[in-house]
Formats: structure tokens, sequence, C-alpha cells
């Protein structure tokens, strides 16, 4: 199944390919991984879309958790959340196309960002439906190059943390 | 203040930690790290022929000892042989700080000359890598690297220092403490859940006790045999585990898994509650998961989350540190136990007893015929166990015998590579030890092909006098694979004869060293009492009996209750038609 994992880490050099390495040296699958500072600029925040069963899950939700430069883990499937997806979309626009472009792209709220004589570059946000679906929509147009920014996701509403590491303790010996 | 080059911080920072001993090889870009060190006298700097074996000595220095073993080495090539050791510390969870040379801040990254990504390489096989890039960070640094190392799940934490860090200056300043908000291990137990296992350990009636490495790392002994022995419930060491519960109490059912008892794998599978501590479920333990202890309830106590339900359902998690949570537990049962424990348990002690006599570990020594491996390390027990002996091991056959028939009794006295097995690891490990416990006796059991991987280290424990005693336990073979392709590959010895070993009695005098060979049954104690006596690093070479096996063996991805005993009969025709002959074979017929 599915899941979607907020990540709140270190920003610092290194971080990042300690999360990949994970995920690559465990055999864990990434559908999409996206990351960027928060407004605390020593904290990254990354979400990552992954599946597996429930015990594999399990098992990535400790990984990151273990690794120290990740402060927080949360699976946002163990409550509401919302989630996001940006695309550029460079479409073959010739003249008789051009209308047939346009109206594709208002129908689902895209914006036109960049236009030349033979094609219009799209931007369009949405859930993962609504990506694929524009992207079915312009195909027959001919699509040149699709760049896309992976998912973001937050949750509705303060979720409960699968930390499994509570405050510090003294190591008693 | 006083300001200190990065080479001086590194010393002092060190001294503060209570480094006494590192193990090093220096290289261009750490040299004025080595400058300092020479000018000082508090901390030893014992110099090795191969980074992988210092990082196998600062290993044996921390198993032995419990405090984080220290290597130092260069850049590039420096780095890249210490990836073993660094691998191998981690599958162990050994505490190990290893400060690796980098080529100066302003070249990382150029190709320069004896550049290796070193954070890159060690990232997969560290529990933490730093890369100093300002020597005002350097302490700090230091500080965490030895908190992280040693605290939690240990594991072995890699400081790359650029050769300008070393060079400049900057105040020294040691932290007191550390605080890093991503990294804070659980050490006590959930109340609630230690409740929990201890009624399930009430109404268990056919329990184990399965302990693993994290008792030793933990120094939670007593606390084990004290729940043990309230609860009269037998005990199952990992490999890991050994001598963290006395090998010869009457509760011990010695190691379990691929070559554990058959007692100790037997009462684990028709268990009803298993009682993890401080053990991981590795697959040579739990053999075909899907069969793993059928009709068993599982309580697992780990300072590690994800170690816990990696591989096993588990019933009860525990996530704390083995003393807390089993001081809680026994407090717990002391307050509930009541009645006669061992009245209680006597069907069950009954049943154990009775797989205990049926297979007990068994080997047969001929007094005319070639030495057993068995034997010999049997006898190595009973002349040395009144000394209290560290034993390192390297990998393979012998490994298991002497995991087998060594009956540690102490915590700490057994170094091993369990999760990693890397051959060549036993002869620096005892090197390790011995630099930490000058004056204790140090064995190393180790294998005629193990044993080749680092034999160069001759030269260290000479010139350090590292007294330690090397009993090469010489089957001319690769004899573990040798065995598996006996079983498994109809006997087609692809790559597992060694017909080319060196003469390991004149190698260790060409050192410096000493050399004995034990060729009878009936030189076997006088040739120990010998080696005892000499004050200096001994290689003991004993060719042993080429095509003994290891028994009991579950296959892998067996399961547990179906154990190979001897032999089988097919191996016994086949071994009968070439007349079980020993090879073509130079060493033996001296
Ligand atoms: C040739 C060969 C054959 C082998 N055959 C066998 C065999 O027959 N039987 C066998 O048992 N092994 C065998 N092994 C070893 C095996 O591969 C594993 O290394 C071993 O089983 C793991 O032991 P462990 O479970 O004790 O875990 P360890 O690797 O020792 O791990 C320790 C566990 O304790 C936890 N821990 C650490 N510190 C603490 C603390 N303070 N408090 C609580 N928990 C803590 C850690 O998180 C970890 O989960 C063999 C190895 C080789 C090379
Ligand atoms: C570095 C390394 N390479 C290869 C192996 C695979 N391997 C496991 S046991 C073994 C043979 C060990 O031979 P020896 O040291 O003579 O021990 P014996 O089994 O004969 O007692 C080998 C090659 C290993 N564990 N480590
Ligand atoms: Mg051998």
């Amino acid at each position: 199944m599915e899941h979607i994992i907020s990540v709140t880490l270190e920003n610092k050099s290194g971080a990042l390919s300690r999360v990949a390495g994970l995920f690559s040296g465990r055999g864990f699958n990434i559908e999409s991984l996206s990351v960027a500072p928060t407004l605390d600029p020593s904290v990254s925040m990354m979400t990552v879309v992954t599946n597996g069963d429930e015990r594999i899950i399990e098992q990535i939700l400790k990984q990151l958790n273990k690794i120290i430069d990740v402060i927080k883990v949360v699976d946002l499937n163990e409550s509401d959340a919302v989630s996001r997806e940006s695309a550029l979309i460079k479409v073959h626009a010739r003249s008789e196309d051009r209308a047939e472009a346009l109206r594709i792209a208002d129908i689902f709220r895209a914006n036109v960002i960049d236009s030349s004589p033979t094609s219009y570059t799209i931007e369009v946000t949405g859930d993962v439906q609504k990506i694929h679906a524009i992207i079915q929509l312009l195909q027959p147009l001919g699509i040149k190059e699709i760049v896309r920014t992976g998912r973001i996701a937050i949750a509705r509403e303060p979720v409960r943390t699968v930390a499994t590491q509570s405050r510090p303790l003294a190591k008693a010996n | 203040m006083a300001q200190l080059t990065g080479a001086e911080i590194f010393v002092e920072a060190l001294k503060r930690e209570g480094v006494k001993t590192i193990f090093a090889l220096p290289g261009g870009v750490v040299l004025k790290i080595f400058d300092v060190l020479h000018q000082q006298k508090d901390i030893e700097v014992i110099l090795t022929r191969h980074e992988q074996a210092a990082g196998h000595m600062a290993e044996g220095y921390a198993k032995a000892t419990g405090k984080p073993g220290v290597a130092l080495i260069t850049s590039g090539p420096g780095m890249t042989n210490v990836v073993t050791a660094l691998a191998d510390a981690y599958m162990d969870s050994v505490p190990m700080v290893c400060f690796s040379g980098q080529v100066p801040t302003a070249l990382i990254g150029n190709d320069a000359f004896q550049e290796a990504d070193n954070i890159g390489l060690s990232r997969p096989c560290t529990k933490y890598n730093f890369l100093v890039k300002d020597v005002n960070d350097l302490a700090q640094t230091i500080k965490e690297a030895f908190y992280i190392a040693s605290t939690g799940r240990p594991g072995p934490v890699l400081v790359d220092i650029p050769k300008d860090i070393s060079m400049e200056k900057a105040e020294f300043k040691y932290p007191d403490s550390v605080s890093i908000r991503g990294y804070n291990p659980t050490y006590e137990g959930s109340k609630w859940k230690i409740k929990q296992a201890a009624d399930a350990i009430m109404k268990a009636r056919r329990p184990v006790i399965y302990i693993g490495g994290g008792v030793q790392l933990s120094g939670a002994s007593a606390e084990v045999r004290e729940l043990a022995e309230m609860t009269q419930i037998p005990v199952n060491q990992t490999l890991m585990a050994l001598g963290a519960f006395p090998g010869q109490h009457p509760l011990s059912l010695g190691m379990l898994g691929m070559h554990g008892t058959y007692v100790a794998n037997m009462a684990i599978h028709y268990s009803d509650l298993v009682v993890a501590i401080g053990a991981r479920f590795d697959d040579r333990v739990t053999g075909k998961v899907s069969e793993f202890c059928p009709s068993a309830k599982i309580i697992h106590i780990d300072i590690d989350p994800t170690s816990i339900r990696k591989n096993i359902h588990v019933d009860v998690p525990i996530v704390g540190d083995c003393k807390c949570v089993l001081q809680e537990l026994n407090n717990v049962l002391r307050a509930t136990v009541n009645g006669d424990q061992k009245e209680l348990r006597k069907p069950w002690w009954d049943q154990l007893t009775e797989w205990k006599t049926a297979h007990p570990l068994s080997y047969r020594q001929e007094p005319d015929q070639l030495i057993k491996p068995q034997y010999l390390i049997d006898r190595i027990y009973q002349l040395t166990k009144d000394r209290d002996p560290v034993v390192s091991t390297d990998v393979g056959q012998h490994q298991m015998w002497a995991a087998q028939y060594f009956h540690l009794t102490k915590p700490n006295t057994w170094l091993t590579s369990g999760g990693l097995g890397t051959m060549g690891f036993g002869f620096p490990a005892a090197l390790g030890a011995q630099a930490a416990y000058r004056d204790r006796l140090v064995l190393c059991i180790a294998g005629d092909g193990s044993v080749q991987m680092n034999t160069q280290e001759l030269a260290t424990a000479v010139i350090e006098k590292l007294p330690v005693k090397v009993f090469i336990i010489n089957n001319r073979f690769h004899g573990m694979v040798r065995q598996w392709q006996d079983l498994f590959y109809e006997g087609r010895y692809a790559c597992s004869y060694l017909d080319q070993s060196p003469d390991f009695v004149k190698l260790a005098e060409a050192y410096g060293a000493a050399g004995l060979r034990v060729q009878k049954v009936s030189e076997v104690d006088d040739g120990i009492r010998e080696a005892m006596a000499i004050d200096k690093p001994v290689f003991i070479d004993v060719p042993v009996y080429q095509f003994e096996n290891c028994y009991p063996m579950i296959p892998a991805g067996g399961c547990n209750h179906e154990m190979i005993l001897e032999d089988p009969p097919e191996l016994q025709k086949r071994q009968g038609a070439t007349g079980k002959a020993e090879s073509k074979d130079t060493i033996l017929t001296a």
C-alpha cells in the first residue's frame, strides 16, 4: 500500500544521502521524494512517497527515525492529509493546436508560463489523478518534455508522531 | 585562551575521553596529528601493518573493555582498507571511533592525490560520520563521535579530518555534555509492557530466554542470571552472547542456531514463550522464518526499535536497555513469583534433559589418529579456563567449534565476528584485547585460511610485546566451505583446498615470535602448556583431521528442529569410496 511519509531533518550536507542511501541499501521503494528548507533554515522538510506492506512500512518508519540527522517522522496515512504535485509540461503547439492546448490548460486551471512559436509550457498543480489526466489529454498534441516535482503533503491537523525515541535519558552504568 | 592546532585539539580531546591506546598507520595528510602524538606520553600509539588490522584491533579493544576502540588512518587507501573493519563493527554493534585523514579542504572533490570520498565510503557501514570543515568544530565533533559510538545501540563512527584542519588553530574548549536533537536513545522500558512481559512469564509452561550481544553491550549479565535463576527458565545464547551467561551454568542450554546445540534448538522450537534479550533474530538463528517457534509468544527487549519486528512478529515489544528493563522486570517478578519454581518447571526440564542427553555435543578422538579440532579446543579450554582468558576467533568451522566447546563464564571475554563473518578478524582482535589488558591471557582460535588474511600483524605483536597465543586449527581447507561442498555440492571442492600454506612455525619465527607445532594427540596437552609458558606472541600450528564436519547443523533456510547431527549416509559412502583419505599433504606427513 502507498504511504506518504513526512520527514523533518537537519538541513546539512549528507542528510539527504543518508535517507536516499537507506532506501536503496535496504531495498525499500521510493516513488517520489521532495525536499526543501523550512522557516527554520537549520531544518529541512522531506516528503517521501513509498509503498510496502505493513511490516515494511513499520521498518521504513523505524529506520528513518534511527538516522541521527532525522528529527521527526510522520506517517501521513495515519491521519488526514492533503497532498499536491506540480508539473511543468512543454507541449507542441502548432497553429492548429494552440487553441486546444489553451482550452485543456484552462479546464485544469493550469497556467501557461512560457510560449514559443511551436510550443507552450504549462504549469499544473494538483493531486496525482489531476496530473495524470492533463498529461493524457495533452499527449495527442505531442509532449516535448515533462518535469514533475514529486508529491508534497501536509497533515490537516496535528498528528501523532511515530517517534519511538522519547526524551533523552542518562545511561545508567 | 591559548590557541591550539587541530592536531593538538585532537590529542587533548582524546585525553578528555580517557583514551589510553589507539591503533594507527600514518600517511601524508595525518602527519601533523602523528607528529603531535609522537611528542606526548598519555596516549599509546600502536602502529599496525595494515589499516584493516588497526580497525579490528580497535574492535577487539572495545569488545574486551566495553569502551570505544580508536583507530587513526590516512586518506585514500588507508580509508578503503579500514572499511572492512567498520562494516564488521557496524554489524556487531561495536563501539569504535575511527579518525581518517582527508586531503585539504580546498582540494576535496578534485581527485587530489590519495583522495577518496571517505564520507560516502563509510556511510552505509557506520552509525554516523562527520567531515570536519572548520577547526573550531573539531572538539565538539570528537565529543559527539564518542557519545554516538558508545550510547544507545553502539557502533562505529568515522571522523574525517582534512589536512588543513589539523594545522589551523583554534581555542580549545571541550564540551561537558552533548545533545543531538535527532538522537535520544531510550533506556527505560515501558512499565506497562514490562508488566505484560512478567504476566506472560508467569503463565508460560515451556519458556526459554534467548540472549544476544546486547546483554554484553549493556552489561546485563547479572540481571539475566537473576531472571533465569528466579524463574528457572533455560537460557539460550547467540554466538554474540557467549560469556554473557556462564556456559556451564545448569540453566544454560548453550548456543542456538545453525550450529547450536540440539537441546537449545529443540527448546526454542517447542517453546510457548521466548524472552529475547538484546538479540536480533538473525537468520542464522531463526532458520526458516515462517516456521520459527510456531507455538510461542515472543517478548523482545532491544534498545534499537528497528531490531524489533524486523524479521519476526513480536507480541510484547520492549524498547530499552537490557539492564534497565531487566532490573524493572526482576522487581515485578520478585513480587509475583511464588511457589517452588523448580517444581513448577519440572515437566519442562524433564523434556529438556531428555533432549540434552539424547544428542549432546560429541566427537570421537582415537588416541593414535589425527587430532580432531574439537578435541584440541576442548583441551585448550580445560587447560586455560582457570586463568579466565579472553578468546578471539576467526571465521569458519573452528569458530563454531570454539563456540561449542569453549565455555566462557564472563562477559566481554569472547571476540568473534558474527554479523559480517570476517575472516582475518581473530588475530588482530586478540592483539587489541591484549593491548587493553597486558597481563591477561589472550587466546586466538584461528583457521589456516583466515589467519593468512592478517599474518602481517605478527610484526605488531612482537614489537608491541603483545603475547597472544594463536592456535591455528590447520585442516588445509577452507573447512566451512568444504563442509557445504560436501553436503550440498556433491563433494566438488571448488577453491576450498589450501595446499600452499606457509610453514606457520617458520613464519612466526621470521617475525621474531615463537612458533610451535603439535601433531599427535599425546602431544596436545604439553604443547598447550608450552605455549602458555612463552612470554611472547606464539603461533601454534596444529594439523588436524581434514574432513571433520561441524554438527549439529541446520541447513540455511531449514527449520530449527530439523538438524543434521552427523555426516549423512551418502556423504559417508562417498568418503568411504575415496577412503576418506587425507589430501596430498606435505605438512602432515612431516
Ligand atoms: C560461520 C558463522 C556461523 C554462525 N552461526 C551462528 C549460530 O549457529 N548461532 C548464532 O547465534 N549465531 C551464528 N552466527 C552469528 C550470526 O550471523 C549473528 O551475528 C548472530 O546470531 C547475531 O547475534 P545477536 O542476535 O546476539 O545480535 P547482535 O549482532 O549481537 O546484536 C545485538 C542486539 O542487541 C541490541 N542491543 C545493543 N545494545 C543494547 C542494549 N544496551 N540494550 C538492549 N539491546 C541492545 C542491538 O540493537 C541488537 O539488536 C554465525 C556467524 C558465522 C560467521
Ligand atoms: C573475508 C572473507 N572471505 C570469504 C569468506 C567466506 N568463508 C567463510 S568460512 C571460509 C573458510 C574459512 O577457512 P579457515 O579459516 O581455514 O577456517 P575453517 O573453516 O577451515 O575452520 C570462507 C572462505 C569470509 N567469511 N570472509
Ligand atoms: Mg581451515
